[in-house]
């Protein structure tokens, strides 16, 4: 049978996918471990118990100058900026992005002012937001805002545009104005859409979020990462690693969940 | 006998190509006009701008004798050959939107007993064109019919003066049409609607219509064959179903 025609049943496909990541798992204990048999002090590569007694100090045990548990409040605090850029983002891309979709003397004033925006790199405007916003946490929002907005109000924008022309028609034969037709016939449409430009921009923000936390913040996984570099500690930054990918997975998984849960029409078959 | 929809002067430029010259018609209540003509003819622009979808360049369209905005509005409705359907919406609230749209400008939804009324409204409406099955399946759930069906009474809930049809069953297979042909000839009858439809079946045309109109063009220049545009070269009014007495089989006139 042809590769393009092979389908895999789930089990499979759950022990297929398993099968690399194990892989990967059982040479990096077979490197390190034979590392550590040479020079038992390694750092470069820990083994699983030095992560476990390292992560152990930083997740129950209280900080003495804070007097926080380290883990916890990095994952706070990274959390709390990259929610609040996620929602403000979200927001101005289905505000921005159904004006500029739906009504084309917007699109035409401001379609490009967004294009020019979306084509600075963020992070080159990351010293105009330390100056504006101080070192705070509004700066680092800012940085994730301005990094994955513009992306998701051209996305959301376009896929409004990109409508059939039939279906605005049709609904302002049954009477629909402008706004009618942004708010029932627009607006939902472009939902499943702006959960997929989310899911994309999940990726750019995290980035953004560990570049604004490394270069200046007293708290956050990027912070924690970047500061135990300087001990070389691998063995707080291997799992801190782990953590943020486990993080972007569960929302990744919770966003499409929830997509097709919100919008079961969008997903074709199996509604 | 006045027209309830005059056409007079039409003409439809694109740049320098001419696409539609000189359309004059009248278009009485009650009649089913069936517009066939060769590809490129002009057939959907005619459509679009009765429609209100493009606005001709010259001339000027009366819908009881008072000009016609040109922009789409509830007084013409239209079923498109595809997407003319809300995916995002049942069956019933894709029909039950145009009730919406016009009794709540600010939010377009209804609540308490105006929206009962609504959707008792669009389950009658869904139920002579044969869908009080399918009240609450999405567009992507049903055939090709179906849908059209269903754009039918979306459509016919706003009861639009005219109602156009832009080769609306040209996507279907055989034995499907000739039901919606039966369903598209009951709902003429039974709402007394004026209907426009564009089509490229011939047997189609003259099967459905009371009137069959022929696009073409007049004259041809083979160096610039773009600069004369279409107008109805045959306009031939069928008697078979016509109430009117007046229509004549040898009415058969070059541009009426």
């Amino acid at each position: 049978m042809r590769w393009v025609n092979r389908r895999i049943r789930r089990g499979n496909s759950i022990l297929l996918g398993a099968a690399p990541i194990a892989l990967l798992v059982l040479l990096y204990l077979v490197v390190a471990a034979s590392r550590h048999a040479a020079n038992s002090n390694d750092k470069i590569l820990p083994l699983p118990g030095d992560m476990a007694s390292a992560m152990s100090a930083l997740l129950f045990q209280p900080d003495p100058l804070s007097g926080q548990l380290i883990f916890w409040a990095d994952t706070f605090a990274s959390l709390q900026r990259l929610g609040f850029g996620l929602g403000i983002s979200t927001l101005s891309a289905l505000l921005v992005g159904l004006l500029l979709g739906a009504l084309p003397p917007i699109r035409a004033t401001f379609g490009p002012l967004v294009t020019g925006i979306a084509v600075i790199p963020p992070i080159a405007l990351l010293p105009i937001l330390f100056i504006a916003f101080g070192l705070g946490e509004m700066a680092k929002v800012a940085l994730i805002v301005i990094g994955i907005a513009p992306f998701m109000i051209r996305d959301v924008a376009a896929h409004i545009a990109a409508l059939p022309r039939e279906q605005i028609i049709k609904a302002q034969t049954l009477g629909a104005s402008s706004w009618q037709v942004m708010v029932r016939v627009a607006l939902p449409q472009a939902m499943p859409r702006l959960i997929q430009a989310v899911r994309l921009s999940l990726g750019p923000a995290w980035v953004f979020l560990i570049s604004a936390e490394a270069i200046a913040s007293d708290v956050g996984l990027g912070y924690r990462i970047f500061l135990v570099r300087r001990y070389l500690s691998m063995d707080i930054i291997l799992p801190y690693v782990a953590w943020i990918a486990l993080l972007a997975i569960m929302m990744d998984v919770l966003l499409t969940w929830s997509s097709r849960r919100l919008f079961p029409w969008a997903h074709g078959a199996e509604h | 006998m006045t027209a309830l929809l005059s056409l007079q002067n039409i003409w439809v430029e694109y740049g320098d190509k001419v696409v539609l010259e000189r359309v004059n018609l009248d278009i009485e209540a009650g009649s089913f006009v069936s517009i066939i003509g060769p590809s490129g003819a002009g057939k959907s622009s005619l459509l679009r701008v009765i429609l209100g979808q493009e606005i001709p360049t010259r001339g000027q369209m009366l819908l009881d004798g008072l000009p016609l905005k040109p922009e789409c509005g509830p007084d013409r409705g239209v079923v498109f050959q595809r997407y003319s359907v809300f995916p995002h919406l049942s069956v019933l609230h894709n029909t039950v939107f145009g009730l919406e749209c016009a009794q709540a400008p600010l939010i377009a939804r209804l609540f308490g007993s105006r929206r009962r009324a609504a959707l008792a409204e669009a389950e009658d409406m869904l139920d002579a064109v044969g869908l009080s099955d399918s009240l609450h399946l999405y567009p992507a759930q049903m055939s090709g019919g179906m849908q059209q069906r269903l754009a039918i009474a979306q459509a016919l809930i706003k009861r639009p003066r005219i109602l156009l049809l832009d080769e609306p069953f040209g996507a279907l297979d055989p034995g499907i049409r000739a039901d919606m042909h039966a369903l598209i000839t009951r709902l003429w009858r039974d709402y007394s609607l004026t209907v426009i439809m564009v089509t490229h079946d011939l047997r189609e045309a003259f099967s459905l219509g009371t009137r069959v109109l022929t696009l073409d063009k007049r004259r041809r220049d083979p160096h610039a064959p773009h600069r004369f545009g279409a107008t109805a070269v045959y306009d031939l009014p069928l008697t078979k179903r016509m109430p009117a007495p007046e229509a004549t089989a040898d009415s058969i006139t070059l541009d009426a």
